[in-house]
């Protein structure tokens, strides 16, 4: 029988986690890592290549004054970006992550959300965030769902996908979870929450909800798949919830940018203030930090 | 690979802790004459926090006789209103105060501080806002065209689980109904219920009408057994429970009993696992299992036997046990030395019995009394451990086929204090619900309070509710 969820309890482990207390060492350590699984974001209508130079040099070294911080795990944008995302960061470490199948509603007709991932693979794109036919899961046409996933893995060959599952419009947890289940099934890389285009993007009960889908797959296949949270993640506090909810949930194994993923775009900059504040034990104004 | 092993973060908060207490009696701190002090200590790490006065039969008898003058002089003459004001300070001071009093809280009983911090201390306060707001709306508790009487001067016997907690379930409606109060909280932790003296004492209360002795059971039956109490609301082992109403028979005194349990916790194989195992987590481990309600008996159903065991054996590895003011603590120290090899006994017999035991596996501090998150798989309805109350971090799992042979092993114990349901299936849940002989039945839930609800058990888990409407006629004369 299919997996459910009750949203009393989950929504109280949910709080309960959010109150570890991430302090001195861990919090550096935490700093750290979250940067290092940062999909560094620009996915708006007004993005020019310029926007995206900018965004691709923090990137590579986040800020000139700390260089210990590492560089992040990827830069996420749109397909027809990814070209100059690529040139930017060449040399670097930082993956192109481009978004596809028609994002963010998915609503084209299923040749051109196709069409739309090899565009990307072929601009260069090394991983594809692909979006879920939402009014298809809603009206119960999981199947067609799945075939999809499937269809775009297949274009994928060895890249990551990331399948969004858009969480704030399915409606319920046991939603989350079974379309969690279905894309773990097709053969998604990481499972991700949120385009950040809807009222409601990443929250901790659904993070839960997927870390629970993810281990439960892993144990009955051996598979690990990865999560990526999206959309309104911008402190430093959230970022380490997450962690603790990753750590906790899926263990030790998963705080690795393999298999854990923050799309964001304004939460580096928070990371770097706290960062700065737990080596000098001062705030620095956010004017000493680059703003991309 | 990254690790992120949580720093240490201790809660720097420090408590004003006097070095001797007196007894409270008439509003101030009296010398106990009984001439004797005792010790208490955190038994996290087994240091003496203060010397604490013993309060003998003359102690106990000036304490009833200063209540009984407060209540026939002051507390019982006054307009209901103001008695709800002083009730409302009461509760007003408890949240101002409260990482201090979560503090003491945790180093003298030894439960996490985040349990005193979110639980044990917000809920106290609740309930004295609570019943601040009933003080003068009393008719509205009774049948209608009869009158809201007080009963007098009632005895109130706490236990050391949770100290403060209890106090305020039971000192706070009864000052609602014009009541005065003599409290004894347990032996081993009497610092928090010291504080709330502090606290009625700078409320201002009417001098009397809440007195405050220290001591043992030997103190408790001097309170029991006095001609000048009215009433006895008390909370603790059932052994205890029944020595107290032989105590009190043909008296005129009324009484209120909450005892020991031995909760049954159901899992269906239709339930949200997760959650389900959140729950039994929760019913367990919460408080080091020093828990009245506590879910101790797991009934799983066969089919997910497995599941559940698999899930609960990985879930036990991520309970951090250690330092209970550490904010990342779930499992503090066991709150004594005597507790603690009572939950070593009955877990030894477990072992002979022939259930197999699973424990967290973590270092354990080398001072202080602890016990790991344990469970027992195997177990029978016949071995101690599924009988008796361990009053530990150890659940016994026990398995069944169908709901009503759940049912059946359900209610097959002496006790009737509380029970756990998961299950997706609503109507499942209420079949199974209404046929709990347990004065609480939490469903797809577990250990939820609330000031507004009773709470209570029958059989040998007591008798008499508190909490709510219900907990408030306790203080009322029929």
């Amino acid at each position: 029988m299919p997996a459910t969820v009750d949203a009393v309890m989950l929504e109280a482990r949910a709080g309960a986690l959010a109150k570890r207390s991430i302090k001195t060492t861990s919090k550096i350590a935490g700093i750290r890592l979250a940067v290092t699984c940062i999909d560094l974001t620009t996915l708006e209508g007004k993005d020019s290549e310029g926007r995206v130079r900018s965004l691709c040099a923090k990137a590579i070294r986040p800020a000139q004054h700390l260089p210990d911080v590492p560089s992040v795990a990827a830069v996420c944008v749109y397909p027809s970006l990814v070209a100059v995302a690529k040139d930017a960061l060449r040399g670097s470490s930082v993956l192109v992550a481009s978004v596809a199948t028609a994002f963010p509603s998915g609503l084209s007709s299923p040749a051109v959300r196709l069409d739309d991932v090899r565009a990307a693979i072929a601009a260069g794109a090394d991983e594809i965030d692909m979006v879920i036919d939402r009014g298809a899961f809603l009206s119960g046409k999981d199947r067609a769902v799945y075939d999809e996933i499937v269809a775009v893995k297949r274009i994928c060959g060895e890249l990551h996908l990331k399948v969004i599952l858009e969480t704030g419009e399915l409606g319920s947890y046991d939603a989350v979870r079974r379309a969690s289940d279905l894309a773990l099934e097709a053969g998604a890389d990481f499972i991700k929450t949120s385009t950040g285009k809807v009222g409601t993007n990443a929250t901790f009960p659904v993070a839960v909800v997927m870390c629970e889908a993810i281990r439960d797959y892993a144990r009955r296949t051996g598979r690990a798949v990865g999560l990526k949270v999206a959309g309104g993640v911008r402190t430093t506090k959230q970022a380490l919830t997450y962690l603790v909810i990753v750590n906790e949930t899926l263990g030790e194994a998963w705080l690795t940018p393999e298999r854990f993923r923050v799309g964001a775009s304004s939460l580096l900059d928070d990371l770097l203030m706290q960062y700065e504040k737990q080596l000098t034990g001062n705030y620095a104004g956010p004017d000493y930090f680059p703003k991309d | 690979m990254t690790s992120l092993e949580y720093a240490p973060s201790p809660e720097t908060t420090k408590p004003q802790i006097r070095e001797r207490y007196g007894l409270f009696v008439a509003g101030d701190w009296v010398a106990p004459q009984s001439e004797r002090y005792f010790d208490t200590i955190d038994p996290s790490n087994e240091s003496v926090l203060a010397k604490v006065a013993y309060a003998g039969a003359a102690d106990v008898d000036r304490a009833v006789r200063s209540a009984r003058k407060a209540y026939e002089k002051y507390w019982s003459k006054m307009k209901p209103a103001e008695r709800a004001k002083y009730v409302f300070r009461i509760a007003r001071a408890i949240t101002e105060r409260s990482r201090e009093l979560a503090v003491l809280e945790t180093m003298n009983g030894g439960k996490p501080i985040k349990e005193s911090r979110d639980f044990d201390i917000p809920t106290s306060a609740a309930h004295f806002f609570y019943y601040a707001g009933w003080a003068d709306k009393l008719e509205w508790a009774m049948r209608a065209g009869r009158e809201a009487r007080p009963i007098g001067v009632c005895g109130q016997i706490v236990p050391w689980n949770f100290p403060l907690l209890m106090a305020a379930w039971k000192i706070a409606p009864a000052l609602a109904c014009g009541n005065t109060v003599v409290l004894k909280p347990a032996e081993t932790t009497p610092l928090t219920a010291l504080a709330l003296a502090q606290i009625v004492q700078e409320a201002d209360l009417p001098p009397g009408t809440v007195n405050v002795l220290t001591g043992d059971g030997a103190t408790g039956a001097a309170l029991v057994e006095h001609p000048g109490t009215d009433k006895i609301a008390f909370t603790g082992s059932t052994e205890v429970g029944k020595a107290i109403r032989r105590a009190i028979a043909g008296t005129m005194k009324r009484l209120t009993l909450e005892l020991g349990g031995k909760a049954a916790h159901i899992v269906f194989d239709d339930a949200p696992m997760d959650q389900a195992v959140e729950g039994i987590v929760n019913g367990i481990y919460f408080n080091q299992g020093h828990v009245c309600c506590a879910g101790s008996r797991l009934l799983v159903q066969e089919s997910v036997h497995d599941e559940i065991v698999v899930r609960l054996t990985e879930r036990l590895q991520t309970l951090r046990l250690g330092d209970p003011l550490d904010k990342n603590t779930d499992i503090g120290a066991v709150n004594s030395k005597a507790q603690l090899d009572k939950i070593r006994e009955l877990v030894r017999s477990g072992i002979d019995q022939g259930a197999t035991l699973v424990q967290q596996s973590c270092a354990l501090p080398e001072r202080g009394y602890y016990f790991p998150a344990s469970f027992f798989t195997g177990v029978q309805q016949s071995h101690r451990i599924a009988r008796e109350e361990i009053f530990g971090p150890v659940l016994s799992i026990l398995t069944f086929r169908t709901p009503d042979e759940a049912i059946e092993k359900a209610n097959n114990t002496p006790y009737g204090l509380s029970a756990g349901i998961w299950t997706d299936k609503g109507s499942k849940n209420m079949y199974v619900a209404e046929r709990m002989r347990a004065g609480v039945v939490w469903c797809n839930t577990f250990n939820l309070f609330d000031p507004s609800s009773p709470f209570g058990g029958y059989r040998e888990s007591g008798f008499g509710r508190e909490g709510g409407v219900h907990g408030l006629r306790e203080y009322l004369a029929h």
